[in-house]
């Protein structure tokens, strides 16, 4: 029964949207996650004296803020993908499964 | 069922209280660390009474919300040697304690946005279920299994043994029988509540944990008028060294750095006890809130133990009271940098408070440990292997409960005889092996089609054997232990994950395009069927409410 349905659903254009529009967001947060982290982590790698460069006239370093920043980053995109995928996603996600018991 | 667990609790007073001539600051440690216990073996009692079905034994049925999942997650992955081993190294370090911690925060939004929903869609009880969903049963399933028991032992050993050295300084209790309190109570929560207790010592030690470090990191920011330069300013005047403000020598060479990223990163999406936590929840939904709120407690709590390493330099560095003028390092190894601090933000009290909440850490994540090994023994390999999924529930359970107990057994054993060895490469090992036999196979089972069980199978023993291979032969082991010297390694680096998971991946491709059976094509077909399911739910398990 459940395959009839899978085979729907496949057919409906609806879900080659959500399936389109799912991975290009998933993919992109996931590279900007992974390029930002590779990026500051060769940094320590190679040239760890780019964080010790100081800002003002204190001791703050360039390091700490982009450290803190990679934290916060990491927070705001999990709330980028959750909030699309709660609210656009899954309203698309029930119409498709809506459209696939309809016809039924 | 009490009587044992009374006997322990009289015995950790007996010790407490000779401890106190010495230290006098125990009692408030040992009087809150037994409202821990009899609160959540409380809570093991309610839960024991909604456990009836093994649904609810290894998900709570399903019925946990996305903001306790993300909090029992965050209790799960904020282990004692985390909180103190970061703390310790920035107090040591500064700065390269935090290059740490964002290792361990950022593969939580990668596992958010390519793992988590899917997850949920395609599992039942383990990630084994996702992985064997159009594969062969038996061979997957027996290789992940193989795999999940292999990381949770190696880091239920790693920590057994930290616990019973931190209790042991904490609480002044012999070694063996902190193991054994440690061991005895993991058994007791997981045995009779299942997930659900499970979920709420996780939950509960969370929030005492995150209050702790809140409070600790409040009252060293109140000591710099709430000014970070402030605090920065007085830790580089304090340690009369400016270098603590840029990365040092943690991590020097490229090959090693990428290394780590990338078992730091895919190993935590391959750990079972984090997995497992993803089908507590009722749907997809409820798994990427669980993420989000977990990725926001565990960054919050990297930064307080930023600021954490920082007012132990300030407050606790010079400080007769907490070192030893002579070494120069604090009383217990620089590990206890948060323990003595907050005996010097909050005295006694606080002290106790602390102490509590490291050993109430400790209990918690070996029992998320426990249950996710009890799961792969008695799901995977009992149930759907064995008895090939034609199984009496009840006797699934049962299995599962002489599982835990001999796990239970297992880990107090091995925890007693690693006493004295060295156990600096297990966590790494677990994570090696998780991110290069289980993460490839479960990721490419979700994202490839020409996925075949010959491939999966191939590919992923040949990274588990690639991991294991070169820790063997790498720094620490061949190296510090058989050789006494690290230089004198066959393999250079201190972590495999990036040739191990390469192999991994390699491996499977190259297996399942070889693998042209009547059997590897009909599961490339199913993968049409199997994506629709993980996409939007349809077909999934639905949960239950308590």
């Amino acid at each position: 029964m459940n395959q009839e349905i899978y085979a729907r659903v496949r057919a409906n254009p609806k879900f080659q949207l959500l399936v389109q529009k799912r991975s290009r967001l998933a993919w992109s947060l996931a590279a900007v996650m992974l390029g930002f982290y590779y990026a500051f982590i060769l940094i320590v790698a190679f040239y760890p004296e780019i964080f010790g460069i100081r800002l003002g006239a204190g001791v703050m370093t360039l390091g700490i803020p982009v450290g803190v920043g990679l934290i916060l980053l990491a927070f705001a995109l999990t709330g980028i993908y959750v909030q699309k995928a709660n609210g656009e996603f899954d309203a698309l996600t029930r119409e498709i499964k809506e459209e696939a018991r309809g016809e039924a | 069922m009490r009587t044992p667990l009374l006997l322990g609790a009289v015995a950790l007073c007996a010790f407490g209280a000779d401890e106190m001539a010495g230290k006098g600051a125990n009692i408030s440690a040992v009087v809150m660390f037994m409202a821990f216990v009899l609160g959540t073996l409380g809570i093991t009692y309610w839960a024991a009474k909604r456990t009836k079905t093994a649904k609810d034994f290894y998900t709570a049925g399903g019925g946990i919300t996305g903001f306790q999942n993300g909090l029992a997650i965050a209790g799960d992955y904020m282990s004692a040697a985390s909180f103190l081993g970061i703390s310790g190294l920035v107090y040591l370090k500064g700065y390269d304690g935090l290059i740490y911690s964002i290792g361990f925060l950022v593969g939580w939004p990668v596992i958010l946005f390519l793992v988590a929903e899917q997850l949920r869609n395609l599992g039942k009880y383990t990630f084994a279920d996702v992985a064997s969903y159009r594969l062969r049963q038996m061979p997957i399933r027996t290789l992940a299994a193989f795999g999940s028991i292999a990381t949770v032992i190696l880091y239920l050993i790693a920590q057994m043994v930290g616990s019973g050295k931190l209790i042991q300084v904490l609480f002044g209790i012999p070694y063996e029988l902190a193991v054994v309190l440690v061991g005895f109570l993991m058994v007791m929560y997981v045995t009779f509540g299942g997930m659900l207790a499970t979920t709420w010592v996780q939950i509960i030690k969370a929030v005492l944990l995150l209050s702790g470090a809140s409070f600790m990191a409040f009252v060293v920011m109140s000591h710099v008028d709430f000014s970070i330069e402030g605090l920065f300013a007085r830790a580089v005047e304090v340690k009369n060294d400016v270098s603590i403000m840029q990365p040092g020598g943690l991590v020097s060479d490229p090959v090693s750095a990428i290394s780590l990223g990338i078992a730091l990163m895919f190993g935590t999406a391959g750990l079972p006890h984090i997995l497992m936590r993803f089908f507590t929840v009722q749907d997809a939904k409820e798994a990427r809130k669980s993420v989000f709120y977990a990725t926001g407690f565990i960054g919050y709590f990297y930064i307080l133990t930023f600021i954490i390493g920082f007012g132990a330099i300030v407050l606790l560095l010079g400080n007769p009271a907490y070192m030893d003028s002579v070494s120069g390092d604090l009383f217990g190894g620089n590990n206890m940098a948060a323990i003595h601090l907050s005996h010097a933000v909050g005295g006694d009290l606080f002290l106790g408070f602390i102490s509590a909440v490291a050993f109430a850490t400790i209990l918690a994540v070996v029992s998320g440990l426990t249950l996710a090994g009890t799961s792969a023994i008695s799901h995977d390999l009992y149930a759907s292997v064995w008895a090939k999924g034609e199984v009496n529930q009840m006797r699934e359970i049962r299995i599962s409960k002489y599982a835990t107990v001999g796990i239970g057994m297992l880990a107090i054993v091995l925890g007693i005889a690693f006493e004295n060895q060295n156990i600096a490469f297990m966590v790494g090992l677990a994570f090696a092996i998780a991110a290069s036999a289980n993460f490839p196979i479960l990721f490419l089972s979700m994202y490839w089609k020409g996925l075949t069980t010959r491939g999966a199978v191939t590919g992923g023993s040949l990274g588990l054997a690639t991991a294991v291979l070169l820790v063997v032969l790498g720094p620490i082991v061949w190296g510090e232990m058989i050789h006494g010297d690290a230089s004198k390694a066959i393999f250079p680096y201190q972590y495999p994950a990036l040739f191990s998971v390469s192999v991994a991946f390699f491996g499977i491709w190259l297996f399942s395009k070889l693998d042209t059976s009547e059997a590897a094509a009909k599961e490339k077909e199913a993968y049409e069927d199997q994506f629709v399911r993980s996409q939007t739910g349809i077909g999934a398990e639905g949960a239950v409410s308590h």
